[in-house]
């Protein structure tokens, strides 16, 4: 034995916790989730699935306990039943009764309204007693999954019943999902009431599509090699075209989407964001704080043209062949009110207003029953200024590109020229291909769980704040007010193609053209 | 699809394995290392089949070189296995005879994967110099296995690993105890925040996982750690780290069980999961990092010289300086929430009327102030 002393054991070291030791994962402290909505699809298809798949890598501190908040008559039985059942149909790791139980030991419901001031009594309480049975160290993270007409209501009742206030070395955090609001007014009224009562660091923005995993790969591919980041420019790049497709329809959520339309449903949050991250000049660090000063600053340079007519397009699906099935139009689902003139499909060209990007339109669509899911970042670059070759050589050669595949099949298709073998010289686009499936093949986590995870670590979030949704809700809104002086319905495209004539008349005024992704 | 090529040689295989992948196609893309697998004729078959489910993760050459018969004339059997024989790996048996068997690592030179790692990893009998070795030499990263049964006992075994230690080394012993680590490592990072004076180790006497636990305690804790005995084949089976308001109890429930009790000072024992790792898990974490392991190192090089070899853990027990058994986790006040009485149980009513939740409200509220008063 060495004759030194023990190691000291602060709130900040801990002896066994060696940065050099990679293998140990970060297990979050001692806590707890209580989670409103539970009876919500997105709690039993995603949420509950994912604590049980963190439980089950071990992820989550011994003693977390998981308490259900709802409007219904239930015990911590029924709740447990509940939670199983979806842990069962939709959790990605392998069911083992130990880890089941010892995470169901943790489960509480409580049951109650979200205007109850005594429901609120009860769950203080109930925190409070978990506290001292299980250790949960009065650290508690609240999701409200929960429509944000609600969010006025609960954040009150938490603030009064004391839950909102943390003892000091504690902590409380909110996660709320999108939508963050539906113009500029109202996501800063809503961020009035969360911040209100949280801490601005203690409120967590899901926006689950963009997983950090995602962000993280756009942010390693751009920063972390050299052969990317000198050409990622104006002077030779030609344009960006920022796709989400989807292939579904509305499904039901008619009641949801009709008042919403597809710019306000992806262009705002999905597309602004990964914009924000192809064009962000390079944080200082890879810290929370230096990305979203990059992201904020990018997301503040961009700006619409003046001639929205020119520069915007909208659609609405009409019945077509979804591939290999028939599909009604957007105007035959329930629920749809003809007169809304809903967009399903928006297209829209920004400029971003730095030297890096001067003169370089970014193109961003989105849609629903187009012709495939997919979601991609295509950086296409100018032409070569000379070409040594005969036209005849070149004739089918087209402008490089790098494509960022962000699902499905995430990865990344470089496309260049070659030679086409033979004596005559000929040159023709090729694509090389990396995926990340092929060479990293882990099953990534799903969204959710890196999401609750950060929660629980409380790592700040690369997630937006709300300046960030601020910003985007500032660069759309002029778009969807003009869209809706407009007397005229958005223009029809039949289901399964890539969206109405006019967005691609609009990129032909600019004698580009869309990729088929 | 198998290709055997019997009596072959290192050039023949390496054109078959060009050739296959053309004809097999986007099979050959995206292998990220070449893991060597170093074994007798016995565990070969067994060896195979975990390095092909480890490297699902890891898509890899698997070079696996067996020494085969060391008598007679040099000769090399080789066999490619690719698709949906090998999952998402490609492999390649190379069973070598006569003089051959003292160069396999020149007959795996031509099949390295170009720009890759190297990964070694002796699932049985490894050399006493393991990074020494000319198949070691090769290798950026060698994996050992101290519990495999072989000729010495497991403190020998530790020794020669650690006489010999270069970075780059790492034994799958020590992979099984990463879970324990973490929930001892996180035990200590809510109040009260206090100085561990001592710890106590318990396991079976013939565990390398268990000396290196204990190894890794006193070198990163400095204060004195014990070892102490349980009955053969019950693995690590408790820590207790001692401190001033008490101790932090990590037990195993049963020998085989995989779940622990936890107890720490200030709330009640709780149940975790030991997550033990299936061969090929332990194989799978081990590729995921491919640099050195210093903490490893201390534990081994430093921290096992420091552990005080005790008693019996009964002895321990009774002298008060190690718990006896798991912690008694009582839950029989609440409902059961085991797996089995749910997959029985119905779902609950998906709505309420407003009464209903209103009274649940009033009786929770009164049941919590009954148990308070």
């Amino acid at each position: 034995m060495s004759g030194s002393a023990p190691a000291p054991v602060t709130a900040d070291t801990n002896p066994l916790r060696d940065p050099d030791d990679k293998r140990l994962p970060r297990i979050a402290g001692p806590c707890s989730l209580v989670m409103f909505g539970v009876t919500g699809d997105l709690a039993r298809k995603k949420l509950m699935p994912a604590i049980y798949d963190l439980a089950s890598r071990g992820l989550l501190p011994p003693g977390f306990s998981l308490v259900g908040f709802a409007r219904r008559d239930w015990a911590d039985q029924d709740f447990a039943k509940v939670v199983y059942d979806s842990v069962r149909e939709h959790a990605r790791t392998e069911f083992r009764e130990e880890v089941w139980r010892s995470l169901a030991e943790g489960f509480r419901f409580v049951p109650g309204a979200f205007d109850d001031p005594d429901a609120f009594e009860l769950l203080a309480r109930t925190v409070r007693e978990l506290d001292e049975e299980r250790g949960t160290g009065g650290n508690h993270a609240f999701y409200l999954s929960i429509p944000p007409s609600w969010f006025a209501d609960v954040c009150t009742r938490l603030q009064e019943s004391g839950l909102s206030d943390p003892r000091p070395g504690t902590w409380r955090r909110v996660v709320i999902e999108k939508p963050f609001g539906h113009d500029l007014s109202s996501a800063q009224e809503l961020n009035e009431i969360v911040e209100g009562v949280f801490p601005a660091d203690s409120v967590f923005r899901i926006d689950h599509y963009l997983g950090k995993e995602t962000v993280q790969n756009i942010l390693a591919l751009r920063f972390a090699n050299q052969l990317f980041e000198p050409v990622w420019n104006a002077n030779y790049v030609d344009h960006v075209q920022i796709t989400m497709a989807e292939d579904i329809g509305i499904g039901g959520r008619a009641g949801y989407y009709d008042e919403v339309g597809a710019a306000r449903d992806v262009i705002q949050n999905h597309l602004l964001q990964l914009l924000a991250l192809t064009a962000m000049e390079e944080p200082v660090a890879f810290t929370a704080d230096a990305v979203r000063a990059e992201k904020e600053k990018v997301l503040a340079a961009v700006s619409l043209p003046d001639d929205l007519d020119e520069a915007t397009a909208r659609g609405r699906y009409a019945a077509g062949w979804q591939g290999t099935d028939k599909v009604g139009g957007y105007l035959e689902e329930d629920g749809v009110d003809p007169d809304n003139h809903t967009e399903t499909y928006a297209a829209l060209k920004v400029d971003v207003r730095t030297r890096r990007w001067a003169g370089v339109p970014f193109y961003l669509r989105t849609g629903k029953r187009l012709g495939k899911r997919v979601t991609e970042i295509a950086v296409v670059f100018r032409r070569a200024p000379h070409l040594p070759f005969t036209s005849t050589a070149t004739e089918e050669l087209g402008a490089n590109a790098i494509v960022i595949r962000v699902q499905p099949d995430e990865g990344m298709t470089m496309r260049f020229g070659s030679k086409v073998p033979g004596s005559q010289m000929e040159v023709r686009d090729v694509s090389m291909d990396f995926g990340y499936g092929s060479s990293f093949t882990e099953s990534s986590p799903e969204a959710y769980e890196r999401l609750i995870l950060d929660v629980l670590l409380g790592e700040p979030p690369l997630f937006p704040r709300h300046e960030e949704v601020e910003q985007s809700w500032r660069i759309l809104d002029p778009v969807i007010e003009h869209w809706a002086s407009s007397p005229s319905a958005p223009e029809d495209y039949p289901a399964g193609t890539w969206g109405p004539s006019g967005s691609d008349e609009m990129m032909r005024r600019d004698g580009r053209e869309w990729r088929l992704p | 699809m198998i290709v055997d090529l019997p009596s072959s040689s290192a050039a023949d295989v390496a054109k078959n394995l060009v050739r296959l992948r053309n004809q097999v196609g986007a099979m050959a893309m995206g292998r990220v290392l070449t893991l060597l697998v170093v074994v007798d004729e016995e565990l070969a078959d067994e060896a195979v089949e975990v390095a092909s489910e480890a490297t699902r993760q890891h898509p890899a050459r698997i070079l696996v070189v067996v020494s085969a018969n060391a008598r007679g004339r040099g000769r090399l059997d080789a066999q490619i296995r690719v698709g949906g024989d090998a999952g998402a790996s490609e492999i390649v048996v190379l069973r070598l005879y006569g003089d051959l068997t003292r160069h396999g690592s020149s007959v795996v030179t031509p099949l390295l994967l170009p720009d890759s790692p190297v990964v070694a990893w002796w699932p049985g009998k490894a050399p006493a110099d393991v990074a020494g070795s000319a198949l070691g030499q090769m290798a950026h990263r060698r994996i050992t296995d101290a519990a495999a049964p072989q000729g010495a006992g497991a403190a020998t075994r530790l020794r020669r690993r650690a006489k010999h230690y270069q970075p780059g080394d790492t034994d799958l012993a020590w992979t099984r105890i990463t879970r324990w680590r973490a929930l001892l490592a996180a035990s200590l990072e809510s109040e009260p925040f206090e100085t561990v004076d001592r710890a106590v180790v318990a396991g079976e006497p013939e565990s390398p996982s268990c000396d290196l636990l204990a190894g890794w305690l006193a070198s990163s804790l400095r204060c004195p750690v014990e070892r102490v005995r349980t009955p053969v084949g019950s693995g690590v089976q408790s820590v207790r780290l001692v401190r001033a308001s008490g101790p932090v109890d990590l037990v195993r429930m049963d020998a085989s069980g995989d779940t622990a009790t936890l107890s720490v000072v200030g709330s009640s024992p709780r149940l975790v999961a030991l997550h033990t790792p299936t061969a090929p898990g332990a194989l799978t974490a081990e590729l995921r990092r491919l640099d050195a392991d210093e903490v490893y190192a201390r534990s081994l090089c430093t921290g096992l010289a420091q552990v005080k070899r005790g008693g019996t853990r009964s002895a321990a027990a009774r002298a008060g300086t190690s718990p006896a058994g798991p912690a008694d986790v009582d839950g029989s006040h609440r409902a059961d929430v085991g797996g089995r009485t749910l997959t029985k149980v119905d779902p609950p009513p998906d709505s309420s009327s407003s009464e209903a939740v209103e009274d649940a409200v009033q009786e929770g509220l009164e049941e919590l102030s009954r148990t308070d008063g």
